[in-house]
């Protein structure tokens, strides 16, 4: 008699188990975009003026950071992923395991910006100081000619796009086989807000984020090359003249070749006016 | 056929009750093995010994490393000055509840902390980041308020109301004779609450504050917020640190399914089950020796 109730309730929890793994495939009206922190705010914008020309079509956007778009993606859960780092190869490679060619669209450009308490005197670093500040090697800011006292490094998880492409391109300067890590007293926050908001009321904090997120309550620092080159500040014309050293594609990925509802909308997001869009919330559109 | 159909009735009830019971017995089993299958196959990729007391968390670097050792101390240093700040305070406010407060009091005060354990996490988290950190910073003259010391202070508050209310039951349910007796003999009221009462009802408050600490151990959102994150071996409570809660919370998003670093969460998740079976376990110990 027991034995048999258990067998009961085991398969109903194994039903559950089971209907909760259907996948569920989006409505062909509505699409799901997911992704990037970064991204985040200009899917937004764009689903809102898309929304407008197209009411028939609903468009859904959620942040979590670039590798939560791709693992949704993958697992067939959004339509569109939003991205602002480059495909892995083991994330193609998975995505033609289950039956599809990722495709990357580039949508529009970012600057990342270093920044730090309006009231550090500190206003400008190269990339070799960057990388020493965040792989900890300076932990003072009189080494980078500031007040004397301990740095505070603030970084973003390890889920976001901005966090492996900064390791990548600041901290490893590129090299593809380079061991470099974030310090491991590094203060990983879970949003650019929270970084905003720690830099904002802490003078000896350090952080980086889109250059779409800075307000009067942060200062963004000049960045050169090296220290013969010269100092360039975070901005759109100077990431569009490519002599802002740390800037980066933001992307679109999608299932092959984009088809129905998810076409038009990059359609919509790649014309003059979602174009427009991206250099409202101060991004650097892809077509000037 | 009236009296078949009322024994039918009680029968349908009876099994219902019984179902629900073990439900919760086969749910927990379920999510055991899951943790289990998802989670093992990196204790055989990496091995128990280099997860358990690697110094690195450094999941998405080429080749990964998987320590957990600054996790895991992180999650008790929080843990313990949670416990440290909630428990004596938590005490003392269940034996002035149901002791010494004047009824109209009484009242006010548990509808207080009935409140405080209905703020949901993230706004506690959201409070201890805006205004606690700023404030531990300038006390301390620390380089930031994001630190463990952060999160304790946090967490106190969250497993305060477990602790109060669970304690104040059974300090109430501690029978009227037995304080009758120690008046008549002529102990003080103070004498009373603390040799007699607090005593009798010592087992209940013990699992009062197991609930507690198992909740301040399973938190997440709030710690995650305030605690910095930063995966080292703390050497201070005035430091950074990252919980295994929050490295989950943080990361599962992330991972992809099969891969190490997805496995490595689960058998995160398997330590976080371990830590929780045995604070439950000694609660279970001690509270049976008590009523020996």
């Amino acid at each position: 008699m027991n034995v048999k109730m258990i067998v009961y309730v085991m398969m109903l929890g194994f039903a559950i188990a089971a209907g909760g793994c259907s996948r569920k495939q989006s409505a062909a009206n509505s699409l799901q975009i997911k992704g990037s922190d970064t991204m985040v705010n200009l899917g937004q914008a764009w689903a809102e003026a898309f929304m407008k020309i197209e009411p028939k079509i609903s468009v859904a956007v959620t942040g979590g950071g670039s590798g939560t778009g791709i693992a949704s993606l993958l697992a067939k859960t959004c339509d569109i992923a939003e991205c602002s780092r480059e495909l892995k190869a083991e994330e193609i490679a998975l995505g033609k395991q289950k039956g599809f060619e990722p495709r990357q669209i580039i949508v529009a450009l970012d600057g990342l910006a270093v920044i730090v308490h309006p009231a550090n005197p500190v206003s400008r670093l190269t990339l070799g100081q960057l990388a020493q500040i965040f792989t900890g090697s300076i932990r003072d800011w009189k080494d980078v000619g500031g007040t004397p006292g301990p740095i505070v490094v603030l970084s973003r998880e390890v889920n976001s796009g901005t966090h492996v492409y900064f390791k990548e391109h600041v901290l490893r300067r590129g090299k593809v086989d380079g061991k470099e890590e974030f310090a491991p007293d590094a203060l990983l926050l879970p949003s650019s807000q929270a970084i905003a908001d720690e830099v904002a009321q802490n003078p000896a904090a350090i952080g980086y984020y889109g250059m779409g997120y800075v307000t009067s309550k942060q200062k963004a620092v000049a960045v050169a090359l090296d220290a013969a080159a010269p100092y360039v500040e975070p901005t759109i014309a100077n990431v569009l003249a490519k002599t802002y050293p740390i800037s980066r594609p933001l992307l679109f990925v999608t299932h092959g070749q984009p088809q129905g509802p998810v076409d038009r909308f990059i359609d919509f997001v790649l014309s003059p006016e979602g174009q427009k869009i991206v250099s409202r919330l101060d991004f650097v559109p892809v077509k000037p | 056929m009236k009296p078949n159909l009322r024994r039918l009735k009680e029968k349908v009830i009876e099994k219902a009750i019984s179902l629900s019971g073990v439900i919760s017995i086969v749910f927990v089993l379920l999510i055991f093995l899951f943790l289990l299958r998802e989670g093992l196959a990196l204790f055989r990729k990496e091995g128990v010994f280099a997860f358990l007391f690697g110094k690195n968390w450094y999941p998405i670097s080429e080749p990964p490393q998987f320590g957990i050792l600054p996790l895991v101390l992180g999650s008790l240093l929080v843990t313990g000055g949670a416990a440290l700040i909630s428990v004596p305070i938590g005490i003392a406010a269940a034996l002035f509840i149901a002791e010494i407060a004047p009824p109209r009091l009484r009242e006010i005060m548990k509808v207080g902390i009935e409140l405080l354990a209905a703020i949901p996490s993230v706004v506690i988290g959201f409070i201890g980041m805006i205004t606690l950190g700023p404030w531990l910073k300038n006390l301390f003259g620390i380089p930031t308020g994001l630190t463990a010391l952060t999160g304790s202070v946090t967490l106190a508050f969250m497993a305060m109301p477990t602790i109060v209310s669970i304690a104040e039951d059974a300090i109430t349910a501690v029978p009227r004779q037995y304080r009758e007796a120690a008046i008549a003999m002529g102990a003080t009221k103070w004498q009373t609450t603390w040799r007699i009462v607090a005593r009798a009802a010592r087992p209940g408050m013990l699992a009062a504050v197991m609930l507690g600490i198992g909740r301040v151990i399973g938190e997440t959102m709030a710690v995650m917020m305030v605690t910095g994150n930063a995966a080292r071996i703390p050497r201070s409570i005035l430091e950074p640190v990252r919980t295994l809660t929050a490295t989950v919370a943080a990361e599962m998003g992330e991972t992809v399914q099969g891969g190490s670093h997805y496995a490595a969460l689960f058998a995160i998740g398997i330590v976080l089950f371990v830590i929780t079976f045995i604070i439950n376990g000694v609660a279970d110990y001690a509270l049976h020796r008590s009523q020996h």
